[in-house]
């Protein structure tokens, strides 16, 4: 199976880091040579290893990923990335990277995958002790251009506002040891 | 189960619901044995606060018996806990610096994207209040489901009456820490503004933080009154201009420190507040600040301004001006209600406050729509509504009450 090429995030120039030290993602620009970028970054207060264990352990990342989206492990880091709503799915291939020495990890589509993503996640130490800033991002071809990036997000299913969630949800489960929820009873 | 859900404005009605269940590991299910209607429930039930839905559970201010327990709670079945308000993880960088209020990890990820398009950053999650903060049910039923339970609820000992404590899960911290926000020294005058039960905890706490005087604001002659008997002078402001006032009864120069104990349903017959609640009343505004501008205008150059009164969105007219060219501190807050509760715990123990002189009313779960009601349209007798789940709801209202 071989990387999709092309992909942005590996490239300051293409995700826009231009004239300051904002990162690149939140350049005012539409898109980014044909992708799209959302991210967020939280501060968690544990080590980095236990980030990048819970991570690339398949039943964790489960877990935090929410309702519509699920990953299946396809054997020697291979996964299929699965976001289903309603009636429609959308399944995509994908190679993860684990660099623990960059404190990175990064699932990336391969040619001719469904959709055209990185999911990518960067560790760096808070200040003051805080923990550790976790930096997720996502770069995405959506289908049908921007009109598709703009019907993703009105239906609450753009990659970005899934890997936010999922990264709240991170947060919540490594600090916490379980996911916060309002709910009254069990659900079946 | 019987619980008070919301259905609209001003409709709250006690409805049969599935009792909760244990989700989380840190969770607990306590029994309500007493529970109370907040100021801010009003503005639940006025509909000023926005994120309801119908069939809410409401309620934030309870107390019980624990009834079961998680894998990860420390509570025992059979402890007598008073529950905080704010829900609050213990973890994370806000909860490790004692803001138990600014919790990241209790609003659930659901509900945190709306909170952060309204406020900046998702705030944390309240039982029995708006989906902003999280849509909990509350504790205005026989039972609730508490989560991180071994974060929020203080142990109660045997012995001590339920309404001797039942105030920890709000409001007594609530005037505590709007004293402590107007950053009271010895001899320092201070004014209140409401005096609602936080506006009379706030008068009973700076007057403990060592205020040489208080002056509390109100237009209800009985709250007034219970201000009175706590060691406040007052100011009835429908019969006197109380910047004028203010201003003879402190040589000049105004209140060292001035407490906002009202919040975003102000009343009173003055041009701002009229504009304020034409606004609100057609929804392209959620507060009516006239308190806080005239506690703004009122505190002396370099004074502090406290807002424990609860707002929920945007206000124009803020006096920005006064606030720079006076050199006003302001703070705020929804109350960290977990630093407080066992050293106000203490304090009550060693009967050094009291908490019982402003209730008023004390009814059947059953009957809390007229609570509701009352406690709305006759403020000046309703000074603060007990609810008791336990308690036998057959008769009428009067009935009720003569028992």
């Amino acid at each position: 199976m071989t990387p999709a090429k092309n992909l942005p995030l590996d490239d300051p120039t293409a995700t826009g880091q231009g004239g300051d030290d904002a990162p690149g993602r939140t350049a005012r620009r539409i898109a980014f040579g044909g992708f799209q970028l959302g991210g967020r970054t939280v501060t968690i207060d544990v080590e980095p290893d236990r980030i990048l264990d819970l991570l690339t352990d398949v039943a964790g990342l489960n877990r935090i990923l929410g309702p519509d989206v699920r990953v299946e492990p396809l054997g020697d880091d291979h996964y299929l990335w699965v976001l289903a709503r309603d009636e429609s799915e959308i399944r995509v291939e994908t190679d993860l990277l684990v660099d623990h020495e960059a404190a990175l990890c990064s699932w990336r589509s391969i040619a001719g995958a469904d959709l055209n993503i990185e999911i990518r996640i960067d560790l760096r130490p808070a200040p003051a002790g805080r923990g550790c800033e976790v930096a997720a991002q996502v770069a995405y071809q959506p289908p049908w251009g921007l009109m598709g990036h703009l019907a993703a997000k009105l239906r609450g299913i753009d990659p970005a506002l899934q890997g936010r969630k999922a990264l709240k949800r991170l947060k919540m489960l490594l600090e916490t040891g379980e996911i916060a929820t309002a709910a009254h009873r069990r659900t079946a | 189960m019987r619980a008070l859900t919301w259905h609209g404005k001003q409709d709250v009605r006690v409805d049969t619901v599935d009792d909760p269940q244990i989700i989380n590991p840190r969770d607990a299910i306590i029994e309500v044995t007493s529970t109370a209607i907040c100021g801010s429930d009003l503005h639940l039930y006025d509909a000023v606060i926005p994120g309801l839905k119908a069939g809410d559970i409401l309620g934030h201010e309870f107390m019980g018996r624990v009834v079961e327990v998680g894998a990860r709670s420390t509570l025992k079945v059979g402890q007598r806990v008073v529950v905080p308000f704010t829900i609050s993880c213990g973890a994370c960088f806000f909860c490790k610096a004692a803001q138990f209020s600014a919790c990241d990890n209790s609003n659930p990820v659901e509900t945190q994207e709306a909170s952060e398009t309204m406020f900046g950053h998702a705030v944390s999650g309240f039982f029995g209040y708006s989906h902003l903060t999280g849509g909990y049910s509350g504790g205005q039923s026989q039972y609730v489901r508490v989560p991180f339970s071994d974060v929020g609820p203080i142990v109660i000992p045997e012995g001590v009456e339920d309404e001797d404590v039942l105030f920890l899960s709000d409001i007594l911290p609530t005037g505590w820490m709007a004293a402590e926000n107007a950053q009271i020294r010895p001899g320092d005058t201070v004014a209140v503004w409401g005096c609602g039960p936080v506006g009379l905890f706030s008068v009973q706490s700076a007057l403990l933080m060592g205020a040489g005087r208080v002056i509390a604001i109100d237009h209800y002659p009985r709250r007034l009154e219970l201000a009175r008997k706590l060691g406040a002078e007052v100011i009835d402001y429908r019969q006197s201009h109380v910047l004028e006032a203010l201003m003879e009864m402190t040589g000049g120069i105004g209140p060292d420190a001035v407490i906002d104990a009202v919040g975003m349903e102000s009343h009173g017959f003055a041009p701002d507040n009229l504009m304020d609640a034409a606004k609100q009343k057609v929804g392209i505004g959620a507060d009516r600040a006239h308190a806080l501008r005239m506690a703004m205008m009122a505190v002396r150059k370099g004074g502090r301004v406290s807002i424990p009164g609860v707002y929920g969105g945007l206000v124009d007219k803020f006096p920005l001006g006064t606030l720079m060219e006076k050199g006003l501190q302001l703070r705020t807050g929804q109350t960290n209600v977990q630093a407080y509760t066992k050293p106000l715990l203490a304090r009550i123990l060693a009967g050094e406050i009291d908490t019982t002189f402003l209730i008023s009313h004390r009814l059947p779960l059953e009957s809390a729509p007229e609570g509701y009601r009352n406690f709305r349209d006759k403020q000046n007798d309703w000074t603060k509504v007990i609810l008791k789940p336990r308690w036998d709801a057959t008769g009428s209202l009067a009935e009720v009450l003569s028992r």
